[in-house]
């Protein structure tokens, strides 16, 4: 009788875990459909940030005379750290990693909580910080899984607004970078204020004509360019963030799969050992007779 | 007659690619037209409307700001958006502008006025175009 028990146990943990498998597969999958899309978002981005770059690089490096508060670097009293994460979890490390990069840079600059800010996207990001009690100045959850500009625009230009108005003196960004479907880096880079313009500028950038002059088009040039170069990083986090999820899927899958199998094997075990008891007790009860 | 490239990007993509006689805009000093064989130059934009001038057609494209590159035989409009008539939400525009207006009305402080404002002209300048 304790062998049917086991049996039945067996069963239903196989019968469990091909469910879990069938849910682990379609996220997978869905995942994987995310990741193209993002990845093509992400191409669709390039035209205009090569062209906001070129023209930004071309005015920093043609005339050392344009000054803006966003190319001066300054004494930092306070620094803010924008942070990408996602909503969900199921990413494998897409958020650890980043965090905890964030976290160690953070204890390692900082002694309190004055000196810096954080700026998080995703609940996951805001979550950690806020159970540290971290400083979160803005945050944005429930990010879209395609997001366009609008989606960012608004926590773009306060973030930026806030280096103008000097509430923090350096921004500094992390991120997953997408490298590829199965490899995504963890990535932190300075914003702003904007100091490699000029290694930016390539030699065949042609000098233009400033209408009405070079100041006023800085003024509404950076900081547009800094809120694309936050919006850049959105796409690539997402891009990332799907790519994450369905390694981290498609592993679940494996492991289901290897587990399906070991419980076949161990069910096929049972039923076998079964079935050689029954004999032996036939076996048993006919020589009895005998 | 001989015609200039005009191509306008948003972080969203490209919105259009093509050959115009003309283009003429708002900056923020003025109008400008800008024909073919013109000095290279960059001028922020207004929030307005652009007009691209090809044989008898003129194309409209209402853009929120952003700025125009130009190049002999170039144009380029970097505008964080930019939409033609046809593809205006008219409703949306509408809701942004009612949104606006109220803001406008409650006294806030000044960053969230500078704000709406600018929202309101984006919605007015999209219900003109569209209309």
């Amino acid at each position: 009788m304790k062998s049917l028990a086991s049996l039945r146990d067996i069963q239903k943990r196989i019968d469990s875990t091909s469910k879990t498998k069938q849910i682990t597969k379609a996220m997978e999958m869905v995942s994987a459909s995310k990741m193209s899309k993002a990845e093509e978002n992400a191409k669709r981005f390039v035209p205009y940030s090569e062209k906001i770059q070129e023209v930004v690089a071309s005015i920093a490096s043609s005339n050392m005379d344009a000054v803006h508060p966003m190319l001066e670097k300054r004494d930092v009293k306070k620094t803010g750290y924008f942070v990408i994460t996602s909503d969900r979890g199921l990413a494998g490390a897409y958020n650890s990693g980043v965090l905890k990069k964030l976290y160690e840079t953070i204890q390692s600059r900082h002694q309190s909580t004055d000196e810096y800010t954080i700026i998080v996207v995703g609940r996951v990001g805001y979550e950690f910080f806020r159970k540290r009690g971290m400083p979160v100045a803005k945050s944005i959850l429930g990010m879209s899984d395609q997001p366009n500009f609008n989606d960012i625009k608004d926590l773009a230009s306060e973030t930026v607004q806030m280096f103008v108005d000097e509430e923090i003196d350096e921004l500094t960004i992390y991120y997953n970078h997408y490298k590829s479907a199965i490899s995504q880096i963890v990535t932190s880079k300075q914003l702003l204020p904007l100091t490699d313009m000029e290694e930016k500028a390539t030699a065949s950038t042609s000098q233009y004509e400033y209408e009405p002059n070079q100041e006023q088009i800085l003024k509404v040039l950076l900081p547009q360019y800094a809120e694309s170069l936050i919006y850049g990083a959105l796409l690539d986090g997402k891009a990332s963030e799907h790519a994450a999820r369905m390694t981290a899927m498609r592993n679940a899958t494996d492991n289901a799969n290897e587990l399906i199998d070991d419980l076949t094997l161990s069910y096929n075990r049972a039923r076998q050992a079964a079935i050689t008891q029954e004999i032996t007790e036939i076996i048993g009860g006919v020589a009895a007779l005998e | 007659m001989s015609t200039l490239t005009v191509s306008v990007v948003t972080p969203d993509g490209p919105v259009l690619e093509d050959g115009f006689e003309m283009v003429s805009c708002k900056a923020e000093n003025g109008e400008l037209g800008i024909l073919p064989g013109h000095i290279p130059m960059v001028a922020p934009l207004t929030i307005s409307s652009v007009r691209l001038k090809l044989e008898s057609d003129t194309r409209q494209l209402a853009v929120s700001g952003g700025f125009l590159e130009v190049r002999p035989d170039k144009v380029t409009i970097l505008a964080q958006a930019a939409e033609d008539p046809a593809s205006i939400d008219v409703q949306r525009a509408e809701e942004a502008k009612q949104r606006a207006e109220q803001r406008l009305q409650a006294k806030q402080d000044d960053i969230d006025f500078r704000r709406a404002e600018l929202a309101l002209k984006r919605a007015m300048n999209r219900l003109d175009i569209a209309r």
